[in-house]
C-alpha cells in the first residue's frame, strides 16, 4: 500500500508497490509510456512519485538487467556500421534518462566490469561525470581536482570567435581574437561542440624555464616577435547609444550638430567628426572627448526659460562622448527606433588590442598568469633547431599545484605539431605518455620533451635541458587597457569635499583604514598628513566661544556666532570631513567647542 | 669574582648579567675580556630598545594582525580524533584577547608532589579523585517506587569499588547534598524518601532526576582526566574544567606548577603576574600550532597591555579602548554616538594626544616625524613680541 502522487498532486493508492513501479518503468522502456516519465520510491514516507514536468536535468544511462549491460557487442557493431540511431536505442529501452528523483532508486556500475546482479544501470563512459567546459581540457585525468574547476572557469573568459554575426551585433564588453587556431591536443568534446567553428585561443610553442626574472610567480614572458607575427591580438567592441526621449510639454531630444548658442557648447573641434545628421561616420578616429552622436536636450525647468532668458530656446548640450581615458575606431552606425518610437542611434567603437604588460592568459589547465616581460625575437633562448618559444612560463608553478595535465599537453602538442596531426588529450580515454614519447623519440627529438637551449643574448648553452612543447594558450578577457588608473588631482564629492569614487569617473585611489596604519607604523606622520590633504581647508574659528565663524568676504570681517562681529578669530587648517562632524554634533545640540592653542 | 665589573652595569636586566657571569666562570674569562663581553652586551641592549616614537601599538597589531589573515584560512581542526577537544586557532586566540570569563574548553594541567609524580598507580589515584562521578556512573537503576513514594537507587558495585565509593561514604554525601529528603541505606539499594505529609508523585520523579546527575564525588567540571607521562618521567594530569582551587585541595596535587587555561582564574589563585604570563603562554601556543611566528615581544606588550592595571581587560569596546582618554579615539571604534553622548554630558575635552583624533582632523600624529619640533635659538631682538 503506497500513495502515488503525480507531478505533486496525490492520485491515489496501490497495492502492490513493486509491481506499479516495475509496471510502469517496463512500459515506458517498450516506448508505451513516453520516456520524458520518471517515477520513484520514497521508502521513508511510503510514497511513490511520478514525474513529468519539464525543467528537470536528466542524465542517460544503459540499463542493466541480472548484471548484464542490455548494451551487448551486437548493437555497438550495429552503431559502428550507422545501422542504429541514438533515438532507436533509447526507444528499445537500452538507454534511459533519468532525473535526480529517479536515480536515488539505481544502483549505478561505473564500468562494466564491476557489474553484479544488484545493479541497475551502467554509466555510458566516465566522462559524463564531466561537463562540457571541463571535458574540453586535455589529460584532465592527470591533474588536481581544483585545477580542473579553475580551468573550466577560465575557458569562459577566453576570448574567441564567440559568435559568427558578431559584425552586425551590438554587444557590450566583447573582443574578437583576431587569430583563433584550433588545439592540436583535443578532447572528444572539441569535436562535440564543434569548437573548430568558434576557436578560443592559440597554439604558442612554450618553455618552461625562468628567464631574467620577469616570470616569477604567475607572470609570463612573451617573444615580441610572436606578437608582431599576431600572436593574442585581439579586437575590443563597445557600442554606444543615444536615444531622442521625449518630455512632458511635447518636448524632445534632438540629434544633430548642436548650435553655437547652446548651453554647455563644448568647442568646434569636438564636433569635428559629426556629419550632417549629427553621428560620427564610419571609420573615425575617435580619442579624448570628441562626439560621437551630437545631441541637445530641451531646457531642465520651463519657468527658468520665462522668467530669466532673453532668447526662447536655450538647450543643453546632451551628447554622447566616449568613455573617459578610451580611444578606438567607429566600426558601425545605427540609426533604429526604440520600443517607444523614439529615435535611438547606436555606435560601436571598435579598438585593436595588441598584448601588453599586464594582459592576462591562461593554459586550459587552471595555469593562468599575466605577461610581466615583452622580450624581442632575437634576446629569446632558442634550441638546437633554432626554435624560439612564444611564452617562458615559470617551472615553479607545477609542482605545488599538481597540473601534470599541463605537462602532458606540452608533450602532446609537441608530437602534434611534429608529426603533424591532432592528438586525442580525451580525459580517461587519452593518448598514452608512452605512445607519446616513443612517437617523439622516432622523430629525432628527446623522448621527454626536453632540448638543449642557448640563451639568446650571450650564446651560451643553458646547463639544464628545457622543457619546450606546444600549447593551446587562451587569451583572457582581463586586459589593463580596461584596468589601468591613476589620479593626481580631479572631481571630488560635494559633500565631503574629498575625491570621487571610481575608475570611469577619474577619482581617487582610496588610501584606506589599513593604508593608514602602515603610515603609522612606520612613523611618516608628516607624509600621512600630506595623503590626507585632499579635504583640507581654512576654517575661521572664535576664540572665545570655540564655534567656526563667519567670514564676511565682503566687509572682510569675522563674525562670531556667539560674540558677534568684535571677537578674536584665529584661522585654522583641517579636514573638511571633521568640520562636517562638528556641523552634525550641532544638529544633534551638542557644543563641540574648540579650544584653540598656538602649536609652536 | 667580577662583582666591581658587575656594579657598573647594574642598569642591564639581571637575567642577562647573571648568564654573563656563569659563561664567563665557566670558561675562565679574564677581567679585561668580561668587561669587553660586557661593552658589547651593553651596545647591542641599547641598540634593540625601542627609539621614542615608534609607533609600537600599531606595529604589535598589524603583526597580529597580518598572520592573523591567514589563520582564517588555515585554521585545521580534528575533527573530534582526540579524547580531549581544545578550542585552537583563530576562535581561541579572539577568545583569550578579548577576555572572555569563561574559556570554551576550560582545561587545567595538574601537576603532582614529587611522592606522587613517579608512579604512574599513584597518578592515576589522583587522578580518579579529581574526575567528577555522577550518581548516573554508579547506579544500576533508578527505581520509582510509587507505592511506598520513595526513590530505591540499585547500585554498582563493580563499578564503586572501581571509584573506591563505600555505601557508607555515598549516605553521608547523599544526605549533605540532598535536602528536604530521607536518605537510608538497605543491602544493595540506597533508599531516598522525600520529606513532608502529603508527598505529590511528581515529587518522587523529580527526587529521581535530581540525584541522576548528583554529584558525589571529584571537582565539578572535570568530566575527562588524562594522565600522562611527560619526557622528563613525571606523570601530568590533563583534565577539562578550570576549577584549580579545588583541585588544590585534593592531595598529591601541586598546585604551584599546575596551570589550568583561564587567566581569570590563574590571576584569582596566583595574582595577576601569573594571569599575564598565561595570556602569553597560551597565546604563544595558538600563533605556533597554526605554523606562524610572531615575535614574543609583540605577545608580551599585548599581554602587558591587558594587564597592567592588576585586572584583566580585554581589546574590547568594554575593555581597554571604553578607558583610552580621548573621545574622538573611542567613538572611532565601536558605537560613536554613545560614547559623544556621554562625553557631551559631562563636557569632557578631548586634547588630541594620539594618533586616531589626529587622523580625524588630518593633523600630524605626534609619533615619527610629527613628534619633533624646531627649537632655534633666536637671537636677542630677532623675534619681536607683540606685547612690547
Amino acid at each position: 500500500m503506497s500513495n502515488v502522487i503525480l507531478n505533486e498532486k496525490y492520485m491515489g493508492v496501490v497495492d502492490d508497490t513493486d509491481k506499479f513501479i516495475n509496471d510502469i518503468i517496463e512500459r515506458r522502456r517498450t516506448g508505451k509510456i513516453p520516456n520524458n516519465l520518471n517515477i520513484c520510491y520514497n521508502k521513508e514516507f511510503d510514497e511513490i512519485h511520478i514525474d513529468t514536468t519539464k525543467g528537470r536535468a536528466r542524465r542517460l544511462l544503459i540499463v542493466v538487467k541480472d548484471g548484464k549491460s542490455l548494451l551487448t557487442d551486437e548493437y555497438v557493431e550495429k552503431i559502428l556500421k550507422n545501422e542504429l540511431t541514438w533515438d532507436q536505442l533509447v526507444k528499445q529501452g537500452i538507454i534511459e534518462y533519468l532525473d535526480a528523483m529517479e536515480e536515488e532508486n539505481t544502483y549505478i556500475a561505473l564500468s562494466e566490469d564491476d557489474l553484479t546482479d544488484e545493479h541497475t544501470h551502467l554509466e555510458l563512459s566516465p566522462i559524463t561525470m564531466l561537463g562540457i567546459t571541463t571535458s574540453l581540457i586535455p589529460y584532465s585525468n592527470f591533474g588536481s581536482s581544483s585545477r580542473l574547476i579553475r580551468g573550466s572557469k577560465i575557458q569562459k573568459q577566453s576570448l574567441g570567435l564567440y559568435a559568427s554575426n558578431f559584425l552586425i551585433r551590438m554587444d557590450t564588453d566583447v573582443s574578437i581574437l583576431n587569430y583563433p587556431q584550433k588545439p592540436i591536443v583535443k578532447s572528444f568534446m572539441h569535436d562535440v561542440i564543434k569548437q573548430d567553428k568558434h576557436p578560443a585561443g592559440q597554439n604558442v610553442v612554450i618553455a618552461l624555464m625562468s628567464f631574467s626574472g620577469y616570470n616569477m610567480q604567475d607572470s609570463i614572458i612573451i617573444n615580441k616577435g610572436s606578437i608582431q607575427r599576431g600572436f593574442a591580438r585581439s579586437t575590443y567592441f563597445r557600442p554606444y547609444q543615444a536615444e531622442e526621449l521625449r518630455y512632458s510639454g511635447g518636448l524632445i531630444d534632438e540629434i544633430g550638430i548642436p548650435d553655437k548658442e547652446v548651453k554647455g557648447y563644448k568647442s568646434e573641434k569636438d564636433y569635428r567628426l559629426l556629419e550632417k545628421d549629427g553621428i560620427v561616420y564610419t571609420g573615425a578616429k575617435i580619442d579624448g572627448d570628441s562626439v560621437i552622436v551630437g545631441k541637445t536636450s530641451p531646457p531642465r525647468f520651463l519657468g527658468e526659460l520665462e522668467e530669466f532668458s532673453i532668447t526662447a530656446s536655450t538647450r543643453r548640450e546632451s551628447s554622447v562622448t566616449i568613455k573617459h581615458g578610451e580611444k578606438g575606431i567607429v566600426d558601425m552606425t545605427l540609426v533604429t527606433e526604440n520600443d517607444e518610437g523614439n529615435k535611438l542611434v547606436q555606435v560601436r567603437v571598435r579598438n585593436q588590442r595588441i598584448p601588453e604588460i599586464g594582459d592576462k592568459f591562461a593554459s586550459r589547465h587552471g595555469q593562468k598568469g599575466v605577461i610581466g616581460m615583452i622580450i624581442p625575437h632575437e634576446d629569446m633562448p632558442f634550441t638546437e633547431t633554432g626554435i624560439t618559444p612564444d611564452i617562458m612560463f615559470s617551472p615553479h608553478s607545477i609542482p605545488s599545484r599538481m597540473t601534470i595535465s599541463h605537462l602532458l599537453e606540452i608533450l602532446a602538442g609537441k608530437v602534434g605539431a611534429l608529426d603533424g596531426r591532432y592528438v586525442d588529450g580525451t580525459t580517461f580515454d587519452s593518448e598514452s605518455e608512452e605512445s607519446l614519447r616513443n612517437n617523439l623519440f622516432k622523430l629525432g627529438f628527446r623522448e621527454d620533451g626536453t632540448e638543449t637551449m642557448y640563451n639568446g643574448i650571450t650564446g651560451e648553452r643553458y646547463d639544464a635541458k628545457i622543457f619546450v612543447g606546444n600549447m593551446y594558450y587562451l587569451k583572457l578577457k582581463h586586459m589593463v587597457a580596461n584596468k589601468i588608473h591613476s589620479r593626481a588631482s580631479g572631481r571630488v564629492q560635494l559633500l565631503t569635499r574629498q575625491p570621487i569614487e571610481g575608475r570611469g569617473k577619474g577619482g581617487g585611489l582610496r588610501v584606506g583604514e589599513m593604508e593608514k596604519d602602515c603610515f603609522v607604523a612606520h612613523g611618516a606622520s608628516l607624509l600621512l598628513k600630506e595623503r590626507f590633504d585632499s579635504d583640507k581647508t581654512i576654517l575661521p574659528v572664535c576664540e572665545v566661544s570655540g564655534l567656526m565663524a563667519i567670514h564676511d568676504i565682503r566687509k572682510d570681517i569675522y563674525i562670531s556666532p556667539v560674540v558677534g562681529e568684535n571677537s578674536d578669530v584665529s584661522n585654522i587648517e583641517l579636514s573638511y570631513a571633521f568640520k562636517l562632524l562638528l556641523d552634525e554634533l550641532k544638529s544633534m545640540c551638542i557644543y563641540p567647542k574648540l579650544v584653540l592653542k598656538s602649536k609652536y | 669574582m667580577f662583582d666591581k665589573l658587575f656594579e657598573e652595569y647594574k642598569h642591564l636586566p639581571k637575567k642577562l648579567l647573571d648568564e654573563v657571569r656563569e659563561e664567563s666562570e665557566l670558561n675562565r674569562l679574564k677581567s679585561d675580556e668580561v668587561k669587553k663581553v660586557l661593552k658589547r652586551i651593553e651596545k647591542e641592549y641599547n641598540s634593540a630598545q625601542i627609539t621614542s616614537g615608534e609607533a609600537i601599538g600599531i606595529i604589535t597589531a598589524e603583526s597580529f594582525g597580518e598572520p592573523g589573515t591567514q589563520m582564517i584560512l588555515r585554521s585545521f581542526h580534528f575533527a573530534g580524533v582526540s579524547e580531549l577537544t581544545l578550542t585552537s586557532g583563530l576562535a581561541r586566540l579572539i577568545e583569550l584577547f578579548d577576555a572572555r570569563k569563561i574559556p570554551s574548553t576550560p582545561t587545567s594541567t595538574i601537576y603532582l608532589t614529587s611522592d606522587y609524580n613517579k608512579d604512574p598507580n599513584k597518578a592515576k589515584q589522583v587522578a580518579v579523585s579529581i574526575k567528577q562521578t555522577t550518581m548516573d556512573e554508579i547506579t544500576e537503576e533508578f527505581v520509582c517506587n510509587l507505592t511506598q513514594q520513595r526513590v530505591e537507587v540499585i547500585l554498582d558495585k563493580k563499578k564503586m569499588r572501581d571509584l573506591k565509593i563505600t555505601e557508607n561514604y555515598l549516605e553521608k554525601t547523599l544526605s549533605e547534598k540532598l535536602k528536604k529528603v530521607k536518605v537510608k541505606q538497605s543491602g544493595d539499594k540506597i533508599i531516598i524518601k522525600p520529606d513532608g505529609k502529603e508527598i505529590a508523585l511528581s515529587d518522587v520523579y523529580q527526587v529521581k532526576e535530581k540525584i541522576k546527575e548528583l554529584s558525589i564525588k571529584g571537582i565539578k567540571g572535570v568530566n575527562q582526566v588524562l594522565p600522562i607521562k611527560q619526557a622528563n618521567g613525571e606523570f601530568v594530569i590533563f583534565c577539562d574544567g578550570e576549577d584549580l582551587g579545588s583541585i588544590s585541595e585534593i592531595k598529591g596535587v601541586d598546585i604551584k606548577r599546575s596551570i589550568c587555561n583561564n587567566p581569570f582564574v590563574i590571576a584569582e589563585l596566583f595574582g595577576i603576574e601569573a594571569a599575564r604570563n598565561l595570556i602569553m603562554d597560551e597565546s604563544t601556543n595558538v600563533i605556533k600550532s597554526q605554523g606562524l611566528d610572531i615575535d614574543v615581544r609583540h605577545i608580551m606588550f599585548l599581554s602587558d597591555v591587558m594587564t597592567n592595571t592588576g585586572k584583566i581587560r580585554g581589546i574590547t569596546r568594554s575593555g581597554i579602548t571604553s578607558e583610552k582618554d580621548s573621545v574622538l579615539a573611542r567613538a572611532s571604534f565601536e558605537t560613536p554616538i554613545k560614547h559623544i553622548i556621554n562625553a557631551s554630558l559631562i563636557g569632557e575635552q578631548d586634547n588630541l594626544t594620539s594618533v586616531i583624533e589626529n587622523v580625524i582632523l588630518n593633523q600630524a600624529v605626534p609619533l615619527g616625524t610629527g613628534l619633533p619640533n624646531l627649537v632655534a635659538k633666536m637671537k636677542d631682538g630677532a623675534f619681536k613680541s607683540k606685547k612690547k
